[in-house]
């Protein structure tokens, strides 16, 4: 009963960062923009994050410096995206070479230093009872804002008005335009936005969930994060939701493994990605209900009076 | 390096050249891989090396613990060796054309550290009969091609004893990479050093089937010790899994450098690997043009392979029977491997006063007994 | 006064010539500033990057085997691109192309089937392509039936497809003989790739890849049906109305663009490799993709863009040994290059106007 409460723990906690970069990239695809950058931007504001850290001792403050990082380089993105026009997938991923090579660069000195750390934070009183302490209230504060966001991210964009704003551009920047917003700065707001939450979740990599720093430590979660934006079909509960089915899924493999179940480790280190086709799958078989979710000019350039 | 300004450091991802103005007085200090510059008009002319790494040289584990033999050995002989290297080499057909070109520009001496390389030495070695092949980890040779490798089992037989006397749940954790007999050993010896001061002791192994991935690396180990293993130990590359333990309240050791300094609560020593010590015979023997083709397999008693500061915590007992341990590794009275050896399904795999020399080590494909699960690899 | 972009009513042909050469001066100038401001010299960095991989016939061998998989994974991704397919899983194709190509390899080598390298070469073409065509089938089938995404569905099965082959190579092909290690034994000589030049790893695979672009570049602007897969994709009721649907073209896109990707796998196992190893792709399916954007989407520009990516990453192997540049610094420069490149193929769509006002 312990270990699956601990089980439950650990999803969490591993669901967390891609939840983070996954409800970022939501806000990013939904006024239309499609960032393939995300792993390299990850990187770059882990590195940003763990310097921050590692010179003021300061989780929030390296948090925010992350944020700040994955912003500036989605802002870079976003300028040759929607000014110059150029093609989001490709220049998506060259940001995220980009984004290697520099992290990689600027993180040498950083390399095998270590962080003041911090005990595991965990909330009193709650934290001792019985099955739901274990499993739910002895987690660093990031994962229970994290919970925050999905709510927080669906009330912006569904019941503000620049939350419709944004998403109207999504489906139709023309129209937006003909209307008179701002099309082309809202979507570098959006993108840098989704920047910012990319780079809050590498920082909490770096600082937080493995307090170091080494070349390539995202390993494919940025990757993960924009697969859960088509997963969760563009909404953000179903992020949340996709980020701990797949992080129940590694832990749940881990799990298994130690138990000595008889499968051969690589099989059991497909469950997630498998797990994560069935899901779609099952979830995707009505199609209309996918188009309508779908923010309609993702990927498309946009030019005013085009 | 500290003082670097920290207003260069949050700008870092945003002014590009901030932080490269920063990264030029770094670049001074770290030894940088030797240009190829003209050699000393009155100077015989030095011995040219050269280094390839799978990873980048600050992954801080496999890389980084070479390239810091590296730098040792060649400090030892001043201006006589001249070393460079080429990281981040990927282990498939990239690798023949980057040690082809290193030849070509004039060194006489090749060190590939990876066991993905074997293929394309085999290959070039056979082209450059007056060049020197070094592979670290393989087991192909040539007339100029030999291989060294470091006995890190018996670091993981040491760090097992501390393990076995420490364990409170008898459950010890092994967050594993990938399914090689080098790994497959350091399993083996792990237990079998806990086994020998405490028999009841088993060791659950989780493959996160990665050398490198910090993240999965700490889901490896939280889910180890949520199962109740308490003691950990690992074959990755990071210090992941010795600060989740540090974070749980458990115990684990560093692995291929010493690892202290990340967690003084939970670190109970480290495995360190000191490649520097092979690095210098090799040079030396090139210097002396006494190199010939052989097969090094060097462990504690030649200092390749440590267990280096075993925890202050740690009771005298357990102090004790580490350096006994190391010191009968030394002399030869303590064997890691040794008759009766039986396998995790009952199945004697070492028969008493049986040998076990290199050959056998290097085909182990099972667990011993007392290890949970499977070999991913085994049929 | 602000910089203003008006879209051109047809591409400029000068400009789809000049912008690429105003990227390089942008790059060189850039990173020219970046090796100056870490102490090298600028000239003999850049000289490594851009004219060292060109150097010699051995270099251009290399040069041109580097960029044999590239070619042959960015043409079927232009495809699929223009037809509005976003297969962004080419690794995984060409991973399970390098198992097929490798597995028929080590069945030959295993039962000693009498053949010769040029009677062997058809078949591991046949292989890779079946196999590569099977893991892009897994997406067409997901998308077509059950409508998922192949963004999400294409990118899973690589990280599905490299398991899988480590499975294997740890597994059940693992070489008896190879002390546990994962690699299959060494393929016989039989199946080795003819290679264009006796002592240089340049095998005949090229040539296939080459006529693959050629192929490819008769389908796409002389077929009707090449044009209707085109359509297809981004406006399905006209191509309905054309007598083509969106199923075809999606199938036929990721059919061929699966294939290709899989006798680019093939070729690397019974090509430079010999053998099947973890290691058999260095991510050119995913290198891939930013080819085919920097290609223009067209088979031409794909194989210009092969041999440019080669280049600068076998220049970043080059400036490390010979100048001491880290690779890292390598990266930034790569990802510079390909970012100047991206932002001055606007040009060639958009005209740039200084105008007074927004």
């Amino acid at each position: 009963m312990n270990e699956l409460a601990l089980l439950v723990g650990a999803t969490l906690s591993a669901g967390t960062p891609l939840a983070i970069a996954g409800m970022g990239l939501l806000v990013n695809e939904r006024v239309g923009v499609l960032n393939l950058g995300a792993e390299g931007t990850m990187l770059v504001a882990a590195v940003s994050g763990f310097a921050v850290a590692f010179h003021t001792g300061n989780t929030a403050l390296a948090l925010a410096a992350g944020a700040l990082a994955g912003a500036a380089l989605a802002a870079l993105f976003g300028w040759l995206v929607i000014w110059l026009n150029t093609n989001q997938y490709a220049t998506g991923l060259a940001v995220s070479l980009f984004g290697a090579g520099f992290s990689a660069f600027v993180g040498i000195d950083y390399v095998g230093r270590q962080l003041v750390q911090h005990g595991a934070p965990s909330i009193p009183v709650l934290r001792d009872l019985p099955f739901l302490g274990p499993a739910l209230f002895q987690q660093h504060p990031v994962v229970y804002l994290t919970m925050l966001l999905a709510p927080l991210t669906a009330l912006f964009l569904y019941r503000t008005r620049a939350g419709l704003v944004l998403r109207s551009i999504g489906e139709a920047p023309d129209a937006a335009h003909a209307l008179g917003y701002p099309v082309r700065r809202i979507r570098l707001a959006a993108v840098m936005v989704g920047g910012a939450l990319c780079g809050v979740s590498g920082a909490y990599l770096s600082v937080v969930y493995t307090p170091l720093w080494v070349e390539g430590m995202v390993a494919g979660r940025g990757w993960i994060a924009l697969a859960l934006t088509v997963f969760a079909t563009w909404r953000p509960a179903r992020i949340l939701l996709g980020a701990y089915l797949f992080g129940g899924a590694t832990m749940l493999q881990f799990h298994l493994q130690a138990q000595g179940v008889q499968v051969a480790s690589q099989f059991m280190t497909m469950l997630p990605y498998a797990a994560t086709i069935v899901v779609l799958v099952l979830i995707s078989r009505n199609a209309a209900w996918i188009r309508l979710n779908m923010p309609a000019s993702l990927g498309k350039p946009f030019f005013p009076g085009s | 390096m500290e003082k670097r300004p920290l207003t260069h450091l949050a700008l870092g991802a945003l002014v590009a050249l901030a932080s490269l103005t920063a990264c030029k007085d770094e670049k001074a200090a770290a030894p940088a891989p030797a240009p190829a510059a003209a050699p000393a008009p009155a100077a015989a002319a030095p011995l040219k090396a050269a280094f390839i790494y799978v990873g980048p040289v600050g992954d801080a584990g496999w890389s980084f613990a070479q390239d810091q033999g590296r730098k040792e050995a060649a400090a030892k002989f001043g201006d006589k060796v001249v070393t460079s290297y080429v990281e981040k080499v990927p282990e498939g057909p990239d690798a023949e054309r980057v040690i082809r070109d290193l030849v070509a520009q004039g060194n006489k001496m090749i060190f590939a550290t990876s066991f993905g390389y074997m293929d394309a030495m085999v290959k070039v070695a056979k082209d450059f009969p007056d060049v020197y092949f070094e592979h670290a980890t393989g087991y192909q040779t040539a007339p100029n091609l030999r291989v060294y490798e470091g006995r890190f089992y018996e670091g993981a037989y040491l760090a097992g004893i501390v393990a076995g006397k420490m364990t409170k749940t008898n459950t010890l954790g092994f967050v594993a990479s990938f399914p090689i007999p080098e790994v497959l050993r350091n399993i083996n010896a792990y237990t079998l050093g806990a086994q020998s001061v405490n028999p009841k002791v088993k060791t659950k192994v989780v493959w996160v089937n990665a050398w490198f991935d910090p993240p999965k690396e700490t889901e490896a180990a939280q889910s180890l010790m949520n199962q109740g293993a308490d003691i950990l130990l690992q074959n990755t590359d990071s210090t992941a899994v010795l600060q989740a333990a540090e974070r749980a309240g458990k115990y684990a050791f560093g692995w291929d450098s010493d690892m202290s300094a990340f967690a003084p609560k939970a670190h109970l020593g480290s495995c360190v690997l000191r490649w520097g010590v092979y690095y210098e015979k090799a040079f030396r023997d090139a210097l002396d043009k006494t190199w010939k083709p052989e097969v090094t397999k060097w462990g504690v008693k030649e200092g390749m392979t440590d267990f280096v500061k075993v925890a202050d915590f740690l009771p005298a007992d357990v102090k004790k029977a580490v350096e006994d341990a190391k010191e009968g590794l030394k002399n030869g009275t303590v064997s890691v491997f040794k008759g009766p050896i039986v396998d995790n399904t009952g199945k004697e795999v070492l028969a008493k006063d049986a040998p076990a020399d290199d050959k056998w080590r290097g085909e182990v494909a099972f667990y011993v007994k007392g290890v949970e699960g499977k070999v991913p690899s085994g049929k | 006064m602000t910089l203003r972009l008006e879209p051109r009513t047809v591409p400029s042909p000068w400009m789809g010539i000049l912008s690429p050469v105003i990227a390089l001066v942008v790059t060189v100038l850039a990173g020219g500033t970046l090796f100056f401001a870490l102490g090298k010299d600028p000239g003999s960095v850049l000289s490594v990057f851009l004219l060292e991989p060109f150097h010699g016939v051995r270099a251009l061998t290399e040069l041109g085997l580097k960029a044999t998989p590239l070619i042959l994974c960015s043409v079927g991704l232009a495809l699929c691109f223009r037809s509005n397919i976003w297969n962004i899983g080419a690794e995984g194709q060409f991973l399970v192309g390098a198992i097929t190509g490798g597995g028929l390899a080590l069945w030959v080598t295993a039962a000693r089937v009498p053949l010769s390298p040029w009677a062997f070469f058809p078949l591991v073409v046949l292989a890779g392509a079946a196999g590569g065509a099977a893991w892009a089938a897994i997406v067409a089938f997901l998308r077509d039936r059950f409508h998922a995404n192949e963004i999400l569905v294409s990118l899973m099965l690589v990280y599905i497809a490299n398991l899988l082959l480590n499975w294997l190579v740890f597994g059940p092909w693992k070489d008896p003989k190879g002390f546990n290690f994962p690699q299959t034994m060494s393929f016989s000589a039989a199946t080795a790739l003819p290679r264009v030049f006796p002592g240089l790893r340049l095998h005949w695979g090229v040539a296939v890849a080459l006529l693959a672009a050629f192929a490819m570049w008769l389908f796409v602007f002389r077929t009707y049906r090449g044009m209707q897969l085109q359509v297809g994709g981004p406006a399905p009721a006209a191509a309905r109305y054309a007598g083509f649907s969106s199923r075809a073209a999606l199938w036929t896109a990721l059919l061929i663009s699966g294939a290709l990707a899989g006798i680019a796998g093939a070729f690397e196992v019974a090509g430079p490799m010999g053998q099947l190893t973890p290691y058999v792709s260095n991510g050119y399916g995913f290198t891939a993709i930013i080819v085919a954007f920097v290609g223009r989407l067209h088979p031409l520009g794909c194989v210009l863009g092969s041999v440019l990516l080669s280049m600068i990453l076998i220049g970043g192997e080059l400036a490390q040994s010979r100048v001491g540049l880290p690779s890292a610094v390598s990266g930034v420069f790569q990802g510079v290059l390909l970012l100047a490149l991206l932002g001055c193929d606007t040009l060639t769509l958009y005209r740039p106007r200084w105008s007074s006002s927004r």
